[in-house]
This record gives C-alpha cells, structure tokens and sequence, in this order.
C-alpha cells in the first residue's frame, strides 16, 4: 500500500453489536469526513434483530466521488468478539485492524499481511465513566477518537459536530469529547501516527448533503402535496414514513389552530393500506403508501382495481431480498416483475427507477404527477440500499413556480355546463378519460368499480364494450412512455459495440466500473434506466451495440426479461450481470463480469 | 348486475325535501336482486332515510365490497358517487376517503361474507379507529352468488337449503362490534322499515362509526324450514328491544310513551335520538349491560333489534390524528408546499 494512494481513498468497516449505540458514533465519524470535503458514503449491514447481533456500518471516502462498494476494507475496527474471526479475514492486505484489547484476542488467529491495532477501549471508558450505559456508549465514541489520530481527522469539526448534535444537552458534549480525547490520546502515544491510510482535507462539500433515499423520498412526498399516507410497518420502508410523519410534524401544522393539514394512518394490513389510499385518491388527495415486496404481494388486488378503475396511487416499494421473507435487512431490485405486472388479469404499471436520494426527492414529485396525469398506480422502486443508507448528493433545489399536476378533472363549473359526464370516455384520444372528485357536483357522480364498465362508466357484461375499455387503456399505457423520466445516456469515450443497461442503486457501481474498464482499453456505452415503459431510446439503444449486460440485483434477470418483453430486443445480445446476495453491488462485480465476458470471447 | 336504468314516475304533488329533491331522487338503477330480497327493503328504507334527511345527493359516498349486498349502492341515490372496491375491503376505502375529505357522507354496505369473514379484520378496526360513516351489514347468513353456502353468521344447528347442518358457532356483527368498543352498534329488520328508517337517520347522524347489522333473508337460498334467518323465524323470534326515533335539531319530541322506559341522547348537531326501551332495566349506553342483554337473549334464539350501544362522545379517527377541520382536499397546493427557503434551512441539518 502505497502512501499517496490511500489519502482519501479508502473503506473503514466497523463491526458491532445492534443497539449498543455504535450508530451515532458512525454517523459521528462520516459526518466528520464529510465536513472535511471528503466524498463519503455509509452503507449500513444490519441484523433483522433489536439488540445483540452483529451489525457493521461501510464506510467509503472517495477522493473521485466514487459511491459504490468496493471489495475492499482497509480499515477494520472489530468491536464485535463473535464476528472477529470473519472481519480479520475480510481486511484486504497491507490494511489495519483495529481491536479492543481490554480482553486478550484469540490467538490462532492471526494474518502476517495486516496491521493489528489493540486499543484498551472498554478499561479506558470504563475508568472514565461511571454509568454502566454511558460506558457502552463512550467505547464507540473512544473508537472515533482513536481512528481520528490514526486517520488524521480534524478534531475541531468533530468537537464542533459533537456541539451542534447535543446543543439542546450540553451537558452530554464534555463526557463525548472526554471519550474522542482517550481515544486519540492512545493512538497517539503507541502508534506510529497517521497511518498511510488517512484523510486529508480537500474542501468543504459545501454544496451537498448526507441523506437516505427514504427521507429524500418522504420529502417529495411533502413537497408533492401529499396529505394522506396510510402504510403497515414493514422494513425497510418503514423509515419512509417516519421521515413523512417528522416532516410533516415540522411543515404541516396549521400556524393558528396547531392543526395538521396531513392525516397518517397506520393500517391493519399493507391490504387495507392499499385500499385507503385508494379511498383517498378516488376523494381527490394525494395519498401514497411506503411498503416493501411482500406488502406488494398483499397490495396486488386493490393494484389491479386502481388500474382497471382508473384511481391514481403511489407506491413505494424499498425492495428487500426475497424470496418470501427473505432477509428483511438486505438488499435487491427483485420486485420488477411483480410490480410492473402487479395483480391478476392483464395489467401494467408505470415505474420509476430512482438511482440515489437525490432522484428520490425528485421522482416522489413526479410520481404523484404521473399516476394523477395517467390516473394509475404508479410504483416507485427503491431498495434498501438507496431507502436506508446514507448518501451524500448534491443539495435538494425547489422550484417554487412549481404545481401539482392533477391530470385531467373536471370542476363544478365545468360539469355544470355539461349536459352529462361519462366517466371512461377518451375524449382527448390519449387513452385518458376525464374524472371528478365526489362532493363536488352531482352531474360529476359515477360509480367505480372493478367489474366489468363500459366507456360510459356503466357496468357491462358485453363482449364489445368491455374490449373497447380495455384496449382504450393500452393506448394510455402508450402515452405513459412519454411522461416517464427518460433513460440517460453515457457514451464510451470511444465508439463501442458493447453497452450496459443499468438501474437504481447499481448506477455507482457502473460508473466507477466503466472508468475502470476505460483505463483497460474497454470502452462500453451506458444507459441507465429511468422509467417504465420503456422509451423508444432503449430498444435503440440495444440494436446499435453487439453486446448489452444488463446490471441487476436479483437472481432471475427481471429486467432483461422486461426488457425483451417490452422492446422486442433480441435476447442474444442482453447478457446478464446480476448481483443478488443482498449487500449492495460493489463495481468489482461490474467490471469482473465484463473482463470475464471478454475473456470467453477472445477465447472463443 | 345488468345497468338498467329504472323509469322515473313523476307522482303529482309528490313532496320535496329540505333541499327540493324528491324521493326519487334517491333511487338508484333498477335491482337486480331475486324478488323478495331482503337486501331491496334495506335499500328503500336507505333512501327513505337520506331523503328524510335531506342530505345532498352529491355531499354522499356509497361504497361496498363484494356480494349481494354490495351490489345495492348502485340502487340508492344515483346523484352520490359510488365505489364498488374489492371483497371485504369496503372499510379501507371508506377510511381513506374519509381521511382526505371528512365532510363526505359516507355509506358503506357490506354483507356477512364481506365484513365477517374475508373483510372482518377491516370491520374490527373500521370500528376501532370510529371512522365516521354508517356501516350497514345486510346479513342473511349465506354466500348467494355462490350458490348458498353457510356464511360465518349462519346459527349453530341451522340448516342449508340442501339439509345440511351447520356446525360451527356463529359470529354475531352486533356483539362483536359492542366488543371492540363500537360508538354505535344496532341492529335491524329488513322486513321492519318502521323501525329500519329510525335506524339509518340516527346512524347517519351518529358521529363515528355506526354499524347496523340488518337481519335481512335470503329468499332463494336461506328462507326455509330450519334457518335461522328467515323471514319466518326472525318474525317469530324478533325482540325489538330498543327502538329509535330521530328528532331534528329544531323538531318538537312527539313520542308515544307506551312501553318501557326512554331515553334521549343528543348528537353532536343538536338533533336527538329518542330511544324506547322494551326492557326498562336496560341502558344502552352501558357497554356491559348491552352485551349482558344481547347473551342472555340471543341464547334464546332471540333476534335482539334497535340501538343496543350508543356512545356521541368516542373520538374519531380525526380527533385521534389531530387533521385540521378542513377536508384535506380542500387545501390549496400554498399551504401544502413548505417552499424552497424552508428546504434551503432544512439542509443546513443535513451537513
């Protein structure tokens, strides 16, 4: 390991127990990098438990601005006895382990090629402090301390982050600083300091933020006008709705009455949430519900209803590992399928593709606009990657010319001068009818319903009739490709017969992927999927290259499935590059995929 | 369910409403439902009671789930926009619209397949959360469209039209509504609109969630010797225990005094419920004197009907949330929006 190399430029994995508190001490440490201009991200491995499991929190800093995971771990702090073995094994050579050696390490295991680092964390903290709880805590700080020597961080911006963190309880910011300071004072007096993996100040990200894609996501939802969320807990989206719920607390309130100008209900089921944000919707609110793969499976009648009666709904889904239960706290792209035909019968639904919180922000407006414009549910596909860990992204504007587009209503004026409304006509001929909210006129009243209803909005059981509906909406699915967000579109430097599709959270990994095929000589285009149906650029986008690896996170390659399915593309040139054992893809998997695909080819 | 429209009949001198609409005003298409249904008589008494009412066509929701009885709201009120949702999910839908516009009239009518099998978790928190609608269960103790199997009210010992005998308990809408802490628990006749009508108005008006489970028979499939569901056997074994009056805000009480003992309780709006108790000993506004009343009688093979639990001052889902008194959809996009100046500030924590 070279000096220069691992200035800025590194992964620091600590490994803990859940609910020992080692949760802000992270936080402590990535906000301290990035305050010191450095590009970070936080990827947070967690147990599907409340308290004692191992947990480990990632954290890379990048001096390009890489996001993606990496094989790497240069820097391993092992708080955790039971998982020890396994995260010596995981630093890469030339790194550093660093270990509490309150209580002596095994012995039989030991690696020549690392530097191990024995820190008396707990005797110190336990010195120090008096609370049994606030020792437990102060080891996690005292760890910070220690890498802040070690790694050269600036203890200013960490005793000013510790200052604003606890500004309502100064109290708590002396014995935090207390235990940075035992930390730092050891590292310093046994070690040789800094390590040659360190950070150096490069700036100040003064124009970016640290945020998870659920928050972002549940600011869109703020900031779209939705005033009605209904949702049963379910991980991992369930920080969406608390997000929501926090900021509508702080945005929401009428200023007079205290008031909420927001209504959040917390369902029986992820059944009866689909069904209230229907009910919502149908009155003219924008109501959404967050929910993961299996509330989408339980979601699915009340799905196909809204599509075939016509009522807008937005839909989160932070997806997780399936199968079934699967692993709660993991992460996938592997409901594509499920959401993009969701329920019995032919339907289809719009998609987004957010590829970091900052399009989460942005696609929760649009999602609103869309499935109000197309009056359809609308999913928007997230996972636990983006919904759950922390990104730094470029700030969040606002557009305050900005307003909701609720399609194509029909007022009480309007309807006035109607000699009658019929709720399914196309008028316009772009498969959208026009509808009314109840409570406005009586001449806008009409009956939904998920049987069979012909142009008129009248039930029918007649061949023709209902075929006219039907069809009527696949003219509508037509027009949906042009209002979803287009796909981007990243040339090679070169001109290249070989692209890749990509999506979502796989989008960081691409792109430090392709950087590094280019300083190979492997030149490949990339376009990253934004949206469903497809735009017309993406069936383009295949026929002009001999080979397209389509980068996904799950086992069966759903989205080349789609992709066939919906452009027609020929499926000897979409190979797969999937991704599916629940940690986020790292851009070795992208860029080990295509040097092997290569390889066969020369061979062959 | 055929969509045809029913010929409407201009009677002269026909009376109007507070609003001027007719009676007629509040029918809906044509049923579709077997002659002799009872689901029919509930529908008319329905109309008969927001006609009275003079409630605006426009200003009610209709909503159901899947069954016979979910097929009426198309036979009520033509001019109130409908929602036939899916099996058993009526109180979902109805809870979300109400959520984001409380100002609607909400009606929803369910069955006893729809609310006390497929959909009895959303009828249990319908209640518990005391959505502010009127929840009717025409219950008939039997699946139609299906070809008459024991729905989960069906009596312990009734039997199918086939002969065969039904052997497991049955769920009553009534107790197990007054259980889960109901503000409104009644229950009526279909083949008793007098009492029906009185019903549905303090239903309508009640606020939170008013359910009335209407005995109602089936005639193609449940009204035979050894139902328990019958016209027969619900006349001969009906028990009206507590009968409602609805008296307007501004309305003089003219009540016959006859039997039992009565009692007034006052609805929010100023408007009364004058209830008439057939067993003086009897308050029905005590939640374990209802259920004590309901056990002892219905383990005779009584039909307990009337207001059995009433209760003005539950909060409702609102109250509990907190929701401006304001419907959510009347909220201009302005003061939805906290603007760019509020997301600039916000950010600075972010950092």
């Amino acid at each position: 390991m070279s000096d220069a190399s691992h200035v800025n430029d590194f992964v620091i994995k600590i490994a803990t127990a859940n609910g020992t508190g080692s949760a802000s001490a992270n936080g402590l440490l990535m906000k301290a990098l990035f305050r010191m201009g450095l590009p970070v991200t936080g990827k947070n491995l967690f147990p599907s438990n409340i308290q004692g499991l191992p947990t480990w929190y990632e954290i890379r800093a990048n001096r390009d601005g890489y996001m993606s995971r990496t094989g790497r771990v240069d820097v391993m702090v092992a708080m955790n006895a039971q998982t020890y073995s396994k995260d010596l094994a995981e630093v890469s050579p030339g790194g550093f382990l660093i270990y509490d050696s309150t209580w002596p390490r095994r012995d039989m295991d030991q690696r020549d090629d690392i530097t191990v680092l024995g820190i008396p964390l707990a005797r110190m903290c336990n010195e120090h402090f008096d609370v049994a709880r606030i020792r437990i805590l102060m080891k996690n700080v005292a760890y910070v301390g220690a890498l802040a020597a070690l790694m050269d961080l600036d203890t200013e911006v960490l005793k000013t982050l510790l200052q604003e963190t606890f500004a309502s309880k100064p109290q708590l910011v002396e014995g935090n600083l207390e235990a940075i300071r035992l930390g730092y004072d050891y590292a310093k007096e046994h070690f040789t300091c800094p390590l040659p993996v360190r950070a150096e100040r490069m700036g100040d990200n003064r124009k970016h933020i640290l945020i998870d894609g659920n928050s972002a996501a549940a600011l869109g939802c703020v900031y779209a006008g939705a005033t009605v969320g209904a949702w049963y807990p379910i991980t991992p989206s369930t920080s969406l709705m608390d997000a929501f719920q926090g900021y509508c607390e702080r945005f929401r309130k009428d200023p007079e009455t205290g008031e909420n100008l927001f209504c959040i209900i917390q369902a029986e089921d992820e059944l009866a949430a689909a069904g209230m944000v229907l009910g919502a919707n149908w009155t003219g609110a924008r109501a959404f519900t967050p929910t993961s793969g299996p509330g989408i499976s339980l979601m699915s009648e009340f799905i196909g209803f809204a599509y075939y009666a016509e009522i807008p709904a937005v839909f989160f889904d932070v997806q997780r590992v399936g199968p079934s239960t699967g692993m709660p706290t993991r992460t996938q792209q592997c409901d594509l399928i499920t959401c993009a035909y969701a329920s019995h019968g032919d339907t289809r639904h719009p998609m987004l593709l957010p590829a970091n919180p900052h399009e989460c922000f942005e696609m929760a407006v649009q999602a609103f606009d869309l499935a109000e414009r197309l009056q359809t549910p609308v999913f928007f596909m997230s996972d636990l990657d983006i919904g759950m860990n922390d990104w730094m992204i470029p700030e969040l504007t606002w557009d305050d010319g900005y307003q909701p587009d609720r399609g194509k209503v029909l007022g009480p004026d309007e309807l006035e001068d109607m000699e009658r409304f019929y709720r399914y006509l196309d008028t316009d001929g772009d498969g959208i009818p026009h509808r009314t909210y109840p409570g406005t006129h009586h001449k806008g009243a009409y009956f939904v319903r998920g049987s069979g209803h012909n142009q008129y909005g009248g039930y029918t059981e007649d061949a023709e009739e209902y075929q006219q509906v039907v069809d009527r909406l696949l003219v509508k699915w037509d027009t949906a490709r042009d209002l979803v967000p287009a796909p981007v579109l990243t040339p090679a430097q070169q001109k290249s017969e070989l692209g890749i599709i990509a999506f979502g959270s796989s989008d960081g990994a691409v792109i430090e992927a392709l950087d590094r095929l280019a300083d190979t000589g492997v030149h490949v285009d990339y376009l990253r999927l934004r949206g469903f149906p497809f735009a017309d650029e993406v069936a383009e986008f295949i026929a002009a290259h001999e080979t397209v690896f389509v980068v996904e996170q799950n086992r069966d390659a759903q989205m080349r499935l789609l992709l066939i399915q919906e452009t027609g593309a020929d499926p000897a040139r979409l190979s797969s590059l999937l991704h599916y054992n629940g940690l986020p893809i790292p851009s070795d998997a992208v860029v080990d995929g295509i040097t092997e695909h290569i390889a066969k080819e020369v061979a062959a | 369910m055929t969509f045809i429209a029913k010929p409407k009949i201009e009677l002269p001198g026909e009376q109007l409403n507070e609003v001027g609409l007719k009676r007629s005003d509040y029918e809906g298409v044509l049923s579709t439902l077997c002659a002799g249904c009872g689901h029919d008589s509930i529908t008319a008494a329905i109309v008969q009671a927001f006609w009275e009412l003079s409630i605006a066509p426009k200003d009610v929701v209709k909503l159901s789930g899947i069954g016979c009885s979910s097929k009426t709201p198309a036979y009520f009120i033509s001019g109130a926009h409908g929602f036939n949702s899916v099996h058993g999910r009526m109180p979902a839908v109805a809870s979300g619209a109400l959520a984001a516009n409380r100002n609607l009239v909400a009606i929803g009518v369910s069955g006893d397949g729809d609310s006390l099998s497929i959909g009895f978790g959303q009828f249990g928190h319908a209640v518990r959360r005391n959505v502010n609608m009127l929840y009717i269960i025409e219950n008939n103790g039997v699946y139609g469209l299906t070809k008459g199997q024991f729905s989960a009210s069906a009596d312990r010992g009734s039997k199918s039209k086939r002969g065969a005998v039904n052997r497991m308990r049955s769920i009553d809408p009534v107790a197990t509504a007054i259980a889960l802490g109901g503000s409104f628990v009644a229950r009526g006749f279909s083949g008793d609109r007098e009492q029906l009508v009185p019903l549905i108005k303090a239903g309508i008006k009640h606020r939170g969630c008013a359910v009335i489970d209407v005995i109602s028979p089936c005639v193609t499939f449940n009204d035979h010797e050894g139902s328990t569901k019958s016209y027969a056997y619900t006349r001969s074994h009906y028990n009206p225990a507590v009968n409602a009056e609805y008296i307007a805000p501004a309305e003089e009480i003219k009540a016959n005094y006859d039997k039992g003992e009565t009692m007034l309780v006052t609805l929010h709006d100023g408007s009364r419920i004058l209830l008439r108790k057939a067993d003086s000993s009897f308050p029905p506004t005590l939640r374990s004197a209802a259920m004590r009343y309901l056990e002892a009688h219905s383990s005779r093979g009584e039909v307990v009907t009337g207001v059995l639990y009433i209760n003005e001052d539950m909060p409702l889902l609102h109250d509990i949330a907190g929701t401006t008194a304001t419907p959510l959809t009347d909220l201009p996009y302005e003061r939805l929006s906290p603007g760019s100046e509020a997301l600039n500030r916000l950010q600075k924590r972010m950092r």
